[in-house]
């Protein structure tokens, strides 16, 4: 089993939390797993991103040039790694910030409302949740139910009270009807 | 004790704790600056000292003062205040105290920028100052290995009256990996026997690095030589893979052999007998292991996040009986596996024309 992904989003949108929480569950699933930053100095405006890499086996480098999977939260992010995704790979965006349609034809497409499915799931900050939820449809590299339990494990005590809505987002995303666009 | 999700500087900085640091100095750089951040909440909480110090030259000497009274002491920073340091680290290395030093390398020269890069491997492993010196040095490439080096950097520091500089690039420090932290160690710190720790009711001790006769001076740098050569003749560290049978190896440190590593089994994938030498110890440069393997391998490519450093001291082991090549990129580039897969593949076809007795081209910075 080998995976890597990119979450890239504005500062704020929590692309950094949600990579992490992919790793503590990768982690407590008893694999292999690299959660890598941006550190730079980053534009306002500009993007937030890091790369995570699960694995069985020991993992070399902690970035990728290619990566199977692109989440992209916002606009800039969608223009920055559209066109990175490896061939045949997924790209999830949010349909509520793109304000455009990608336009590989090589790799699947996946809209998700993110924005809308977070307000649905009760506050629009839980958006990076909705969009690892339908990521985790998607592509099954671990269980919902492991993200939910790597979630109430590595959470910060102060912010258990928000433990509910955080799930109910990741519940939210994970069974939106995220239709891929056929390649 | 269970596997925890760490960033590379808070786990060197718990790791410090655990193995009895008594006091930090610091001053903040990226990308190395959650170390101090880290231990500026933690140390208070165990009762130790922490000084975020005004300048780096302010920091290194405060190590050197801790140090002369016997504790365990650490700084950490980055290129340009590793720069700041060199005094202070010489002054430390020439009055024989233990100290231990993280530099978290950034993109230079100058100041350059703050993404990763080898790029203060001369500095660090010819002297990280001014005088005849050495400084141990020890490259981690995980953050296992990061905490593990640690305990040990300590450990070697007060065995060898000996400065021990821990050298990561920014990637490490930044990044999170599952990894274990060792239990806490018995926290007595003794004082040693040469420690500036008050005289009252025996003869006074002196640390100083100031020998005004040359005759003593050049006993006591023939002293710290010899220390020195034991050193190198004990502690030589590396890590191998799929050595037995390369006909090329890869050589790397840190990050950069992280990366080779995704090349050299994307290599073996391919059929292709390559192998990857890991230094562990920069200085001592682990010279045996490689001037064994010399005879047996075609070539060798040394792969660096920099223009070519670590190069030199492979040259200085092979000794002319193989072609040694490099591939580096500058300036905190990412490095990535593909562009050191092509380098090992073009090294592998130069091999060949090598066995009708044509020499390879010298080394040159591939970009």
């Amino acid at each position: 089993m080998y995976h890597d992904l990119i979450i890239s989003g504005s500062g704020g949108q929590g692309a950094l939390f949600a990579g992490q929480l992919l790793a503590y569950a990768a982690m407590d699933a008893g694999l292999q797993v690299t959660w890598m930053p941006s550190y730079g100095p980053e534009m306002r405006g500009g993007t937030a991103h890091c790369t995570v890499i699960v694995s069985d086996a020991p993992i070399g480098a902690p970035l990728v040039r290619n990566p199977q999977t692109v989440i992209a939260l916002n606009r800039p992010s969608l223009d920055k790694y559209e066109p990175l995704v490896a061939s045949g790979g997924l790209l999830i965006y949010n349909s509520s910030l793109a304000g455009r349609e990608p336009t590989r034809s090589d790799i699947t497409l996946v809209a998700v409302p993110g924005n809308e499915l977070a307000r649905e799931a009760g506050d629009e900050r839980v958006l990076n949740m909705v969009m690892l939820g339908a990521f985790l449809r998607l592509r099954p590299i671990l269980s919902l139910e492991e993200v939910c339990r790597a979630l109430e494990r590595h959470m910060a005590k102060r912010r258990q009270d928000l433990l509910a809505l955080n799930r109910a987002a990741l519940q939210r995303g994970f069974s939106a009807p995220a239709v891929p666009v056929p390649l | 004790m269970a596997r925890e999700l760490l960033k590379g500087n808070e786990a060197i900085a718990e790791a410090a704790i655990r193995a009895g640091l008594d006091a930090y100095f610091g001053y903040p750089i990226t990308p190395q600056t959650e170390l101090l951040e880290y231990l500026a909440r933690r140390m208070p909480e165990l009762g130790r000292a922490f000084v975020q110090a005004e300048s780096e030259v302010a920091a290194i000497n405060m190590v050197y003062g801790a140090a002369c009274a016997g504790k365990r002491a650490m700084t950490s920073s980055s290129g340009p205040g590793i720069s700041l340091m060199q005094e202070g680290l010489s002054y430390i290395a020439g009055a024989e105290l233990p100290a231990v030093v993280v530099d978290v390398m950034r993109g230079g020269p100058g100041l350059g920028n703050i993404a990763a890069s080898q790029s203060d491997y001369f500095q660090v492993t010819r002297s990280a100052g001014h005088g005849d010196f050495r400084p141990l040095t020890l490259a981690p490439a995980t953050i296992q290995e990061a905490i593990d080096l640690t305990g040990l950097a300590f450990d070697l520091a007060e065995r060898y009256r000996m400065l021990v500089i821990l050298l990561i690039d920014g990637n490490l420090g930044q990044m999170m990996e599952p990894a274990e932290l060792p239990p806490f160690r018995q926290h007595t710190s003794p004082t040693p026997e040469w420690a500036v720790s008050g005289a009252e009711g025996r003869p006074h001790r002196i640390i100083t690095s100031l020998y005004l006769q040359p005759e003593a001076l050049e006993r006591h740098n023939l002293k710290l030589q010899k220390k020195l050569a034991v050193i190198a003749e004990r502690e030589q560290r590396f890590a191998g893979l799929y050595l037995e049978d390369a006909d090329l190896i890869v050589v790397a440190f840190g990050s950069a052999a992280r990366v080779a590593q995704n090349a050299v089994e994307a290599a073996r994938a391919q059929g292709m007998a390559v192998g990857l030498f890991r230094p562990i110890t920069l200085s001592p440069f682990p010279m045996r292991a490689l001037e064994r393997l010399a005879p047996r391998a075609r070539a060798f490519l040394v792969v660096e996040m920099n223009a070519g450093q670590m190069v030199e001291d492979v040259r200085l082991a092979v000794a002319g009986r193989a072609p040694v090549r490099f591939y580096g990129r500058l300036g905190g580039v990412e490095m990535l596996p593909d562009e050191v897969l092509q380098a090992i593949e073009q090294a592998m076809r130069d091999t060949r024309v090598t066995k009708n007795g044509a020499r390879m081209l010298d080394a040159e910075v591939q970009r």
